[in-house]
């Protein structure tokens, strides 16, 4: 039976691990994602989940552990956020080379130095080019449902990829939610037992993890990019079948009134919800503003994205990652690349802000917005590309 | 050795697990260890293994050496992969998902990967008291990059980055003690075993095998490549470091040392040094210092050996 309640967003996440039957957790505890293993030792250790639950000394070794696991066809879950992510980068890549289907929350967390144990992208940024599936949630909701998709996605036999599913640190980790949550029959039709192409038994010996030599690298390499592509239409379909079952439906790209609006927000996760709050506010004033939302980052929705940005006169693309230098922080990297290839012809903007925890409120926004439309070209300091909203100089 | 005398260890004495037209060195004691200890585990096996000579040598895309289900993940997490393999086996089989099967799931190593780079993974699996056998072979250097040192290499030892010079007489530090480390996690079992000792090797590996919990095997292999001996020598001074005293053979079952091949009385160090590229630049007195550690070691497992 459905069933609602007010809930804290990391033990949702912990029971939507539980309803989709995951049988092995390994994991390292790491602020903000302790909440979720916590909780998911606890119904391990009460028996309402029949799993093993692997407590390694590393999330070097979570991921590590999550990878030989997996490779012997257990369904396979791990959290972890910001240093944990750094820690096991190393094997976020080979996770996906060996296309293995784990699911993983990122608690997104700012990265050290200085330390910080507050939300923002800086981890997952990091990670973005690693070859997971990347989701991105704006709600709890979102999260109980996209952790439960994320595996029926992983898991298609068209595409066997890691699928990380992010949720902003705190400001969506640890708030309390009110969330439905689905009853458990209804996910196991929706998600049926994983079912491994290779599994590691002595019944059908198999080598994996082989090397590949110059002659071969290339072909691997591209083999697991045309996947990972190709993954897109499995996203869809699975967000449909979900739409169609749950009444929740989930698209690659999302759209927030954006049918009106010539300048759109661009952004990912819960940042969001305060953009949308900005906007209601712009539309009470008479300025007609929109938001595309990614839920989907990694597979790139290259079409969605100029579907909905076609005609539009500019973009804001708001981010929660420095750039290190780089022209632009990488979500608007990647926009502007979309718009020069495909020939969009629309400003472009581009503001950091979130770091660290530091809260971004609809006003501040709605500020940035007005920087936007004010002039034609705007003046950054610092000679660089992009604003930070809030920063002190 | 013939085929009949491993029947006692082995209901596979005659297959081969670690296949041939793999490309381990002319002379390699490593790959002889690892064959010798799969007709042991036998086909109810699943190998998780180091980046590292043996890895390097049985897999290049599209082939493989290994006749047993085989992952490599990276360099220092194999005994964390190992967890992952055992405990997934264990819960699929628990489910009913796979058949039910006692499956030895063994993690390979070599010395960097072992007490260098991949001790923290190993301790972890240790203490969770996972069910599965690590074997360490250590060839006492860094070798599949080129002879460089570890935290394994002996004492004087030169590697291509603990050169012998002016100011260097090579290595400047003692060999780690692993199996004393393994030991200190008070697992059920623990053995140094060398293939030149093949039916001492084959006792310790069913031993390791019939364990239930984590057991631990470090493995002397002599590496003509980078020891620069000759190839033909590889058994030799596998025999010569045991005689020494250099690699005593021994066990910590439940906690208990035992002695499992008494050399005495030791035969003098500088036999298994002379002779070993490695070693050609020592001078008697770091000779003499290097007998004399030897001597203290072996007194010292003596006494560990003694306690009840």
């Amino acid at each position: 039976m459905t069933t609602k309640k007010g809930i804290e967003v990391s033990i949702a996440a912990s029971e939507a691990a539980k309803l989709a039957r995951v049988e092995v957790v390994s994991a390292y505890p790491i602020t903000p994602q302790t909440h979720i293993v916590e909780h998911l030792s606890e119904i391990v250790a009460n028996g309402e989940l029949d799993a093993a639950y692997i407590n390694v000394e590393s999330e070097h070794s979570a991921m590590s552990a999550c990878v030989g696991a997996s490779a012997t066809g257990a369904r396979t879950f791990t959290s972890t956020s910001a240093q944990g992510m750094e820690l096991m980068h190393e094997i976020l890549f080979i996770a996906s080379g060996m296309r293995l289907p784990i699911v993983m929350a990122a608690v997104n967390r700012a990265l050290s130095s200085p330390l910080s144990i507050w939300g923002d992208h800086s981890d997952v940024m990091a990670a973005r080019d690693t070859g997971w599936i990347m989701l991105f949630c704006e709600n709890g909701q979102e999260v109980v449902d996209t952790t439960i998709m994320a595996f029926k996605i992983a898991e298609d036999r068209r595409v066997l990829l890691p699928v990380m599913v992010n949720l902003d640190g705190f400001s969506l980790s640890h708030v309390i939610e009110p969330i439905e949550f689905p009853a458990q029959e209804e996910v196991d039709s929706f998600l049926p037992p994983y079912n491994p192409l290779y599994t590691l038994h002595p019944d059908k010996p198999v080598t994996m993890g082989a090397y590949a030599m110059p002659d071969l690298y290339t072909e691997a390499k591209y083999g697991q990019e045309i996947a990972i592509r190709n993954s897109k239409v499995v996203v869809k379909e699975v967000m449909d079948e979900f739409g169609k079952k749950f009444g929740r439906a989930y698209k690659p790209v999302e759209t927030y009134n954006t049918e009106k609006a010539d300048t759109v927000f661009i952004a990912l996760g819960a940042n969001n919800e305060n953009i949308k709050t900005a906007i209601d506010e712009l539309k009470e004033q008479g300025k007609e503003l929109g938001l595309i939302s990614l839920r989907l980052f990694r597979p790139f929705p290259r079409e969605e994205l100029i579907e909905v940005l076609k005609g539009k006169k500019a973009a804001v693309v708001i981010e929660r990652a420095m750039p290190g230098g780089a022209m632009n922080g990488p979500l608007f990297n990647e926009i502007a690349s979309l718009a020069v290839t495909n020939g969009l012809n629309i400003r472009l903007e581009n503001y950091i802000c979130g770091l660290g925890g530091r809260d971004v409120q609809p006003h501040e926004f709605i500020e940035t917005l007005n920087e936007v439309l004010s002039s034609e070209k705007i003046a950054f300091p610092d000679n660089k590309n992009y604003g930070v909203i809030g920063v002190r100089s | 050795m013939r085929m009949k005398s491993l029947e006692r260890y082995t209901d596979n004495p005659e297959f081969e697990f670690a296949t041939s037209g793999h490309r381990a060195c002319q002379g390699c004691a490593e790959i002889l260890a690892l064959r010798l200890a799969l007709k042991v585990f036998g086909k109810d096996t699943v190998i998780a293994m180091a980046t590292g000579c043996m890895e390097i040598i049985s897999t290049p895309l599209p082939t493989t050496s290994w006749r047993l289900p085989w992952i490599h993940v990276a360099f220092e997490n194999t005994a964390a992969v190992a967890s992952g393999v055992e405990s997934g086996l264990k819960i699929l089989m628990e489910k009913g998902k796979i058949p039910k099967k006692d499956i030895n799931v063994i993690a390979i190593a070599g010395d960097g990967g072992t007490s260098d780079i991949g001790l923290q993974a190993l301790s972890g699996a240790m203490e969770r008291g996972h069910n599965f056998t690590y074997l360490c072979v250590d060839n006492e250097a860094y070798m599949n990059t080129g002879i460089q040192r570890s935290s394994s290499t002996p004492y004087g030892a030169m590697t291509t980055t603990s050169p012998p010079g002016k100011k260097s007489i090579g290595q400047s530090t003692q060999k780690k003690n692993m199996p004393k480390i393994a030991a200190a996690h008070n697992i059920p079992y623990v053995a140094t075993a060398c293939p030149s000792y093949p039916f001492d090797f084959l006792a310790k590996i069913k031993k390791a095998q019939a364990v239930k919990g984590p057991a631990y095997i470090h493995i002397l292999s002599v590496c003509p490549t980078g020891w620069r001996i000759p190839t033909d020598q590889a058994i030799n001074y596998g025999r010569l470091a045991v005689r020494t005293g250099v690699f005593p053979l021994y066990e910590v079952e439940n906690g208990k040392y035992k002695i499992t091949y008494s050399p005495e009385p030791l035969r003098p160090v500088s036999e298994y040094i002379k002779g070993q590229g490695r070693f050609r630049h020592l001078t008697d007195d770091l000779i003499a210092e290097i007998q004399q550690k030897v001597n203290q070691d072996w007194q010292e497992l003596k006494l560990l050996s003694s306690l009840k």
